[in-house]
């Protein structure tokens, strides 16, 4: 249903990026996903990682800003058209997306899909409603 | 050589008898009906008898921005408020501003100190006179205008903005006298270029400038820019507004409105009062006022008094422009900012730390305030509109204390320096 989510803000500043995922390959820190929001002000990283917890004090501890997030996982299949008729289920019931991001499952062969609603619980509800599989913390680890 | 009255040129000796009986006058008036002085002066153990010469200001206490503060917003008022007649305000160092009154009198007392500007600067009955001071609470704006009028000038009260028009009204109506800031004055040069309009299609001679810091650089560009002579007018709300003192013809000084208000200099750190020519805070007292006379009022303006008198006649000492604060004041297009004020409006939103740097350049001449101000570490950021949300009603909420714009930037926690003891809040880039 919910996953934890790292979100480390980013200044417009040359080699963050690179300074920020060096900190997670120094603790071996696995990425099974992420995603870049860009304004021209400041980024914001958005990562799935194996172990959330562990990410985030390290990061913290070599002075970047993270915060963790529960964002909804969902489980889709790799088909055209199935993106959009979860996001349908979405948007019959009134809820607005802040942002999404998907990746493919080397095992299942599944697609994962992360989606920050303004509605969790009223989307999650829409969404088992409407047949919908969820992701765990654990599913993701295995992913 | 003109004058706008014989006050200006009446001789030194004159001049400081009519001080001293105004000073006494003055100080006798505020013990009575001005509670806060009372209790002052009760304080330091000083009688208005004991106020004989002008040698015995310097028993007096001082008046500070804060004590108009304390007693917001017409606790210093000396004069029954049936005959306050207008209302202005300036920036407070806080949320609160500071509220100053003046009765017809005092109206005409500083169309009297306006008018003295214009003439100085070479303006008459013939002259059109463009104000491009904003109209409002800020004295600037009704300021000038009493003066102008005074003179009987043709007035033209344009306010603030608009440049397009400002220039259109200069051409059409052929203003001959521009009053505005200086900054915003090499604005209208730039604009003036970009338009493609000459200077020999207007009709302007002179300018008086003012409310912020220039320097003599500006004033050559201003000068070059529009053709003209471009003089120093300076004042402040709580003394009067503009006018308290300005420029004459030679240039070099600003003439003090000596009947009118006494200047001193003090050293800021003890208070004691420096000799002519020293550098230090400029004090005035106001000893021709009936609604707000304030004693011993400290500017935070940094100058010197000159010494000596000056080729154009005048017997009103002079004052160097100011060459600083001593305090944390900046003047942005005009308009009063202090840094508390901004941390103020920081203090009461979510989300972020009191922890701020404020950035202040020329760009274009005109000034620029940006605000970086550190995000907590417990903030939601990781949606784009969050972050974009909370600067936009920062930059909301400053608008509207400040009554000016600035960019505001979040930025991490602990990023912004933070130096040993107090914090370096503001850079100014300004090359004024």
């Amino acid at each position: 249903m919910y996953v934890k989510q790292i979100s480390v803000f980013i200044e417009n500043t040359k080699g963050r990026l690179a300074d920020i995922t060096s900190v997670l390959a120094k603790g071996s820190i696995d990425i099974r996903a992420l995603s870049l929001a860009d304004t021209t002000n400041f980024g914001i990283l958005r990562l799935i990682v194996d172990r959330p917890f562990d990410a985030e004090k390290m990061l913290k501890e070599s002075g970047f800003t993270v915060s963790v997030t529960s964002v909804i996982a969902i489980g889709i299949e790799d088909r055209p058209g199935a993106l959009a008729e979860a996001l349908k289920i979405l948007e019959e019931g009134d809820i607005s997306v802040e942002y999404l991001y998907a990746f493919i499952s080397k095992t299942s062969g599944k697609a994962s899909v992360i989606l920050r609603v303004d509605d969790g619980d009223k989307a999650v509800e829409m969404l088992v409603n409407g047949g919908i599989t969820f992701l765990s913390d654990k599913d993701i680890i295995e992913i | 050589m003109k004058y706008f009255d014989f006050n200006e040129v009446i001789p030194e000796k004159v001049l400081r008898n009519l001080q001293a009986e105004r000073l006494i006058e003055t100080v006798k008036r505020v013990y009575d009906r001005v509670a806060p002085y009372r209790k002052k002066m009760d304080e330091a153990g000083i009688s208005p008898d004991d106020i004989k010469s002008l040698d015995d200001l310097k028993k007096l206490p001082f008046t500070e921005k804060q004590d108009l503060r304390d007693s917001y917003p017409y606790g210093y008022f000396a004069c029954d408020m049936e005959d306050v007649v207008r209302i202005h305000a300036s920036s407070g160092t806080t949320g609160k501003q500071t509220v100053v009154g003046y009765t017809e009198r005092d109206l005409d007392v500083w169309a009297t100190d306006t008018a003295r500007a214009l003439v100085a600067a070479g303006a008459d009955n013939t002259d059109f006179v463009h104000v491009s001071y904003g109209y409002g609470l800020f004295t600037g704006g009704l300021g000038v205008n009493g003066g102008a009028e005074k003179i009987k000038a043709k007035t033209i009260p344009v306010s603030v903005g608009n440049t397009a028009r400002q220039i259109n009204i200069m051409k059409d109506f052929g203003s001959t006298v521009l009053c505005c800031t200086p900054s915003y004055a090499l604005y209208m040069v730039e604009a003036l270029k970009e338009a493609g309009i000459s200077t020999d299609e207007l009709s302007l001679k002179c300018g008086i400038f003012g409310a912020e810091p220039w320097s003599e650089n500006m004033r050559a560009e201003i000068e070059k820019g529009f053709g003209i002579k471009a003089y120093d007018i300076y004042g402040l709300s709580e003394v009067m507004g503009p006018g308290v003192a300005y420029e004459c013809c030679e240039q070099d000084g600003l003439h003090i409105s000596d009947d009118h208000f006494i200047a001193e200099i003090i050293d800021p750190e003890t208070g004691e009062v420096l000799e002519d020519g020293q550098e230090g805070e400029l004090v005035f007292t106001c000893i021709d006022k009936e609604a707000l006379p304030l004693i011993r009022y400290r500017t935070r303006d940094v100058s010197y008094l000159y010494k000596g008198e000056c080729a154009c006649g005048r017997s009103f000492k002079r004052m160097a422009r100011p060459m600083g604060r001593t305090d944390d004041m900046l003047i942005i297009r005009g308009v009063n900012v202090f840094p508390s004020q901004i941390e103020q409006v920081l203090l009461e939103t979510e989300h972020i730390l009191a922890q701020y740097l404020i950035t202040v350049d020329r760009v274009d001449n005109l000034d620029r305030m940006l605000i970086e101000i550190e995000m907590s570490p417990d903030a939601p950021f990781d949606a784009v509109r969050f972050v974009e949300e909370k600067e936009r009603s920062i930059r909301a909420a400053i608008e509207s204390t400040l009554g000016i714009s600035a960019v505001v930037k979040l930025v991490s926690p602990k990023t912004l320096a933070r130096g040993e003891g107090k914090a370096k809040r503001v850079i100014d880039n300004r090359n004024i």
